[in-house]
């Protein structure tokens, strides 16, 4: 029973080969095997929100996914966000206005406000809210998180124009 | 934490995955979407021998609209329910619950067949597929079986599913002319699990119900159709009438205490949302005070 399982993905559009234990959670797999450590483990039952990633193009929480279940997967952490450039601006704008404090749940607020963005090019207040409800935050009260994906999808939305 | 050490089969087909439950029985799990069942497993609450990986079978995949019956896979997630132009159409009770279901990263993961064979009490779409007069699709060995939903959920975490069987889609009758819909619920913060919901179906007829299906949810060990919605039915519904329909409502629950509320104030809600729903279907906003005492 319980033997190891092999499984092949994408992690930051590198081909991955292993061959795990199905009870590790990609977040520990991320954190452990890959030693991407940008990618946070909170309460490991989906609700703070710190182990966001991307798999497919969709946020999950890898928490909540089990390595064996990403077979044939694309997956993306925050290492492959920062890296490519695709959120700097996003990044700026939350050490601009303070929108991080002990920078626990930053990977994850930013998987998250990133995934919200591409969705919607102008979110108001209350949509950046509800969109970022299911990530906690111990640190900030949110306000300053709240003002700094605004001010990201406003530049995002001048420079469009 | 962890869970605890279990074998893994993914699931090839179908046929594949009853075999394998057919094999393991009650030591196996399902796994969907795994977003009820993971964080289950996580706290330890359940520690299954082996996991049945569905997950990869497009066979219980999509939305199809087959005569005057919408065929919702096993495998629809929740954040397909919420982007369906066919449940925005035929069904959109689904898709205003889905939009109280947890969180956007949790919607991509977890599936309607998972939710409901779950069972969680507090949980939307089992109180939504009552409402809606839906039949769950199940196959087993011998073949497959339709459940009546409101037969299909026998208590906290417990429907009628037996361990052989896989849940494979769900059957929901396409909206008719006239047929409105309500939903909402109480909740501490967005996202977290309901103290009291509400799901319902009415057909509306020249200001009245002529029919009207109330899917209680977090008030019991199972979501509830609740029969006090029958006084309702072919009546003029006068604040009176609806206030019997309440006293009606509050005798029929048998709602469970615990952090999130006392059962004198689920009741209590619970008739709230009942009068709300009534005003909103029936567009008369002076119904949801209450009679006058």
């Amino acid at each position: 029973m319980s033997a190891p399982v092999s499984v092949s993905l994408l992690v930051n559009g590198e081909p991955i080969d292993a061959v795990v234990l199905p009870r590790l959670n990609l977040a520990d797999f991320i954190r452990e095997h890959l030693k991407l450590t940008g990618t946070h483990v909170g309460c490991e039952h989906g609700v703070c929100g710190a182990c966001t990633v991307r798999v497919d193009g969709e946020i999950v929480r890898s928490c909540l996914m089990l390595t064996v279940q990403a077979q044939g997967a694309s997956v993306e952490t925050i290492e492959g966000l920062s890296d490519s450039g695709e959120i700097a601006d996003l990044q700026a704008a939350f050490r601009e206005r303070n929108a991080l404090q002990c920078g626990y749940c930053t990977p994850g607020m930013l998987m998250t406000a990133q995934d919200l963005l591409k969705h919607v090019s102008m979110p108001d207040r209350p949509a950046i809210r509800e969109h970022l409800s299911g990530n906690y935050c111990r640190c900030t009260g949110y306000q300053a998180i709240v003002d700094a994906v605004e001010a990201t999808a406003r530049t995002r939305a001048e420079r469009r124009a | 934490m962890k869970a605890v050490a279990f074998a893994y089969a993914r699931a090839t087909s179908v046929v594949n995955a009853l075999e394998l439950l057919a094999a393991h029985g009650d030591k196996a799990k399902v796994l969907s979407g795994g977003q009820s069942l993971m964080p289950a497993m996580n706290l330890r609450l359940l520690s299954p021998d082996i996991l049945i990986d569905i997950g990869g079978l497009a066979e219980l995949r999509g939305i199809a609209v087959r005569g005057d019956v919408l065929v919702v896979g096993a495998l629809t997630r929740h954040v397909d329910l919420l982007g369906s132009p066919e449940i925005a159409l035929h069904a959109p009770l689904l898709r205003d619950a889905v939009a109280h279901v947890a969180h956007p990263a949790i919607r991509n993961r977890g599936t309607i067949g998972g939710s409901l064979a779950h069972a969680d009490p507090a949980s939307e779409l089992p109180a939504c597929v009552l409402a809606l007069d839906a039949t769950i699709v199940v196959r087993g060995p011998a073949g497959e079986r339709r459940i009546a939903a409101t037969e299909f959920f026998k208590g906290i975490y417990e429907t009628a599913l037996s361990p052989d069987e896989l849940l494979v889609a769900v059957e929901v009758p396409v909206a008719g002319q006239g047929t409105a819909f309500f939903f909402q619920e109480y909740a501490r913060r967005h996202g977290d699990y309901a103290i009291v919901g509400l799901a319902a179906c009415a057909v509306v007829a020249a200001s009245s119900f002529s029919d009207l299906r109330l899917g209680f949810f977090a008030v019991g060990d199972r979501p509830v159709l609740a029969a006090a919605a029958g006084k309702l039915i072919n009546a003029s519904v006068t604040p009176a009438l609806l206030a019997e329909a309440t006293a009606a409502l509050a005798d029929e629950l048998d709602p469970q205490e615990d952090q999130q509320a006392t059962a004198a104030m689920r009741r209590h809600l619970a008739a709230a949302l009942l009068r709300r729903c009534a005003a909103a279907l029936l567009a008369r906003p002076e119904l949801e005070k209450g009679a006058t005492r």
